[in-house]
């Protein structure tokens, strides 16, 4: 399992070990069972150790002897120290930040999913980059925001991926629809009709009741021109009435309610669905199918492409009692994230997209087919953007919801919708 | 965990005063230096498992208690500034639109589950008290839903029971039975996930079940036949009269299992669609580890919550047992 990049996308099956402990009496189980854990990790604020600098990421799939290691061991090389990496899972990254933040042993370096900044930045265990000392103004702004809490920038990324529609050629081709011709909703809900008439499935997402769900909404809710600060707004109906239309007509399949985007992908792989809403981490695996793939950006309404969220994790630097050591952090974030470093790590994940303008030229020189990715990231949204910050993971718990009411047929959208703004008022007031 | 903990914690409990009791009792009646120093020998001996109870037991009680009776948001969680708010967070979640259908069904899932377990776990354990060839076999292979890894299992029911390609519905459609959406209907979810949790739960209830059985001395059955008793007759004459105080086990700690189920639910529909087969476990894992912001202060209410439920069914059983044993 590729598993780099969206974590939310595995966030069932990784939560798979902290659910057995989590059953009832939970979480003090399962938390005083990790903080046990925690400290070893750490070596903050340990004097001791001054040349040895931590470092956290949530790619376990990458051991020691990998390229990503070893390139991350390079740059504290270069930074004259040595670096001890450790990779947890994406879920269990989260935790583990938060128990050694507790602690007073958080690591030097993080690498954590973006919907995460803000709520770790919340906690006070982040420093800002303007205290790091690193220069952020080389980054896309609408990638940065994710990092960024009220005008304070707390992490930045070290690469974007986003989501778009990947099509089987055969069966478009089969009813005649010319991708390129799929600019807005009416001209790809008239792809689908076309498709639906040849006896073919039309379009597999993943409607499950979890962040996955949310991201994969989106795009949809966005490119309808609606906002997540409210949700019971006539655009936000129009497109969850849009997915809901899909179901109702055939295009899409029931078990959408339940999909993960795994689950998604496996089904667009089985070669029957013309369309798979997925996300750049499957380019690799696109290439590798049977027939023959393309993609499209996600149109919006009325043409033009939809803001997609950006998926893709970003680096931030935990508080240390002994500031002296940021100047060294900074030197190894700076390493990461030159454009040729940039590239390397879009090459090492199966092409995450750089979030600065020269990393994105360097990797189209080298990939000029990932055109369309890079277009989708550069009108890409964080999903804690517009200052939601912590708001937004509140917000898309009752989207979700509101998702999944629709789609079972328990609630029109109109009443999903509206249950879910109450709901996420009176979550966040 | 510390559903099961408790219960049987505290069904141990008088096992466990009973038991130093007499340990303690001698040096009220000899005074004597030799007599202190066994006592402090006893307190040694004791001492490994009162600190393993205090850490493994009492403390994580304590702390969800805490956890429940401050507000713990993420930032507090780290800075340990969690402000004391009371039973405002019991208050939130009694109030909350989730509890009434969570409430509902859970009485769903762990009625109906324990209800065919324990109807069908003791249908097979009769079924295999006779021993025929290869009964030993057979029974072997009606535990494997105990053996198989949780997430293999739930995932197994999760396709079979899928809407458009799940093999349930095409034998169905075989036989004219329209499209069911046993996993994303509103009405249908929890039903499905108590189907599968049922067939989970039998091999636990056969076990016990069967090994009660073979407590049943053989000659009653004799004695049964000679008076002529059919097999209808001795099954409620004998059988399950005898079997009374083993069902009663079967059924507390089934309950106890059953109440706590998160794994089954998570994985074949994360509680959903919406909130549709949420049971109070669920949504107090949900809480706490199923969005990106971790609320630990009303998952730790919940599961509060169901630990108090689980007390009551202990302690309504040793009630039981207490009044069996007078009688």
């Amino acid at each position: 399992m590729k598993r780099l990049t969206l974590p939310i996308r595995t966030l069932p099956r990784l939560s798979l070990p902290v659910r057995g402990l989590a059953a009832v009496g939970v979480l003090t189980l399962g938390l005083t069972a990790c903080s046990s854990g925690g400290t070893e990790g750490g070596a903050g604020g340990d004097g001791a150790t001054d040349s040895t600098f931590t470092w956290w990421d949530p790619y376990p799939q990458h051991d020691d002897s990998s390229d990503w290691a070893q390139r991350v061991q390079a740059c504290g090389d270069e930074a004259g120290v040595t670096i001890e990496r450790t990779a947890y899972d994406t879920t269990a990254l989260t935790n583990q930040a938060l128990l050694s933040a507790q602690e007073g042993t958080s690591p030097d370096v993080i690498l954590i999913d973006n919907p995460a900044v803000s709520t770790l930045a919340d906690t006070g265990m982040l420093t800002t980059m303007g205290e790091l000392g690193f220069e952020t103004d080389a980054f896309d702004e609408n990638l940065l925001a994710a990092g960024v809490v009220d005008g304070e920038t707390y992490g930045i990324p070290i690469g974007a991926n986003t989501l778009a529609l990947y099509y089987n050629k055969a069966i478009l081709d089969a009813a005649g629809v010319d991708p390129a011709s799929i600019t807005d909703w009416a001209s790809l809900d008239d792809a689908l009709a076309k498709v639906a008439a040849t006896g073919n499935k039309g379009i597999t997402f993943a409607g499950i009741g979890t962040e996955e769900g949310s991201f994969q909404f989106l795009p949809w809710f966005w490119g309808a021109g609606a906002d997540l600060t409210a949700l019971d707004s006539p655009e936000a109906v129009e497109a969850l009435s849009l997915w809901k239309g899909w179901l109702d007509a055939g295009y899409a399949q029931q078990s959408a309610i339940n999909n993960s985007q795994n689950t998604t992908w496996e089904e667009f792989l089985t070669g029957t669905f013309a369309f798979g809403e997925n996300g750049t981490w499957q380019v690799n695996s696109a290439a590798e199918a049977d027939f023959e793939t393309g993609y499209i950006q996600i149109p919006a309404v009325d043409g033009g492409g939809a803001p997609a969220p950006t998926g893709g994790e970003f680096i931030t630097a935990p508080v240390q009692d002994d500031e002296a050591r940021y100047e060294t952090t900074s030197q190894i974030i700076e390493c990461m994230t030159t454009p040729e470093g940039l590239v390397e790590t879009a090459n090492t994940f199966a092409y995450y997209i750089p979030p600065t303008e020269p990393g994105q030229e360097a990797l189209l020189e080298e990939h000029p087919e990932l055109q369309t990715w890079v277009d989708a990231v550069r009108d890409a949204k964080g999903r804690t953007s517009d200052d939601l910050g912590t708001d937004y993971p509140v917000i898309s718990e009752q989207l979700w919801t509101a998702v999944q009411n629709a789609l079972s047929g328990a609630m029109s959208p109109e009443e999903a919708l509206s249950a879910a703004q109450q709901a996420a008022e009176s979550a966040t007031s | 965990m510390s559903t099961t903990s408790t219960p049987v914690g505290s069904t141990g409990t008088p096992g466990g005063a009973s038991g130093t009791a007499p340990v303690v009792a001698p040096p009220r009646r000899s005074p004597r230096p030799r007599a202190r120093s066994n006592r402090w020998a006893a307190a040694a001996f004791a001492a490994p498992l009162l600190i393993y109870m205090l850490v493994f037991y009492v403390f994580p009680l304590y702390r969800n208690l805490e956890l429940s009776l401050h507000d713990y948001t993420v930032r507090a969680f780290v800075q340990g500034d969690a402000q004391f708010v009371g039973l405002e967070k019991y208050r939130e979640i009694i109030t909350s639109a989730t509890f009434a259908p969570a409430v509902r069904n859970t009485v769903v899932f762990v009625v109906v589950s324990l209800i065919f377990q324990y109807a069908l776990g003791l249908a097979l354990a009769v079924f295999f008290r006779n021993n025929f060839r290869l009964s030993g076999l057979l029974r072997g292979m009606f535990l494997i839903p105990w053996l198989l890894p949780l997430i293999v299992s739930a995932s197994t029911w999760s396709w079979m029971l899928n809407s458009d390609n799940g093999i349930v519905n095409s034998v169905l459609a075989a036989f004219g039975v329209g499209q069911i959406n046993w996993l994303t209907s509103p009405t249908m979810a929890i039903w499905s996930v108590t189907i599968a949790n049922i067939w989970l739960g039998i091999p636990f209830n056969l076990v016990i079940l069967y090994s009660g059985l073979q407590n049943i001395p053989g000659d009653v059955y004799e004695a049964a036949s000679l008076d002529g008793a059919n097999g209808w007759q001795q099954f409620w004459r004998i059988t399950f009269p005898l079997l009374r105080p083993v069902s009663a086990i079967t059924l507390l700690l089934g309950f106890v299992y059953t109440l706590k189920v998160v794994d089954v639910i998570w994985i074949m529909t994360n509680g959903g669609p919406a909130n549709a087969s949420t049971t109070l476990a669920v949504w107090s894992y949900r809480e706490a580890f199923g969005t990106g912001q971790p609320d630990f202060s009303p998952a730790a209410a919940v599961g509060n919550v169901l630990i108090l439920v689980a007390l009551a069914i202990g302690l309504l059983y040793l009630q039981l047992q207490r009044r069996q044993e007078k009688s």
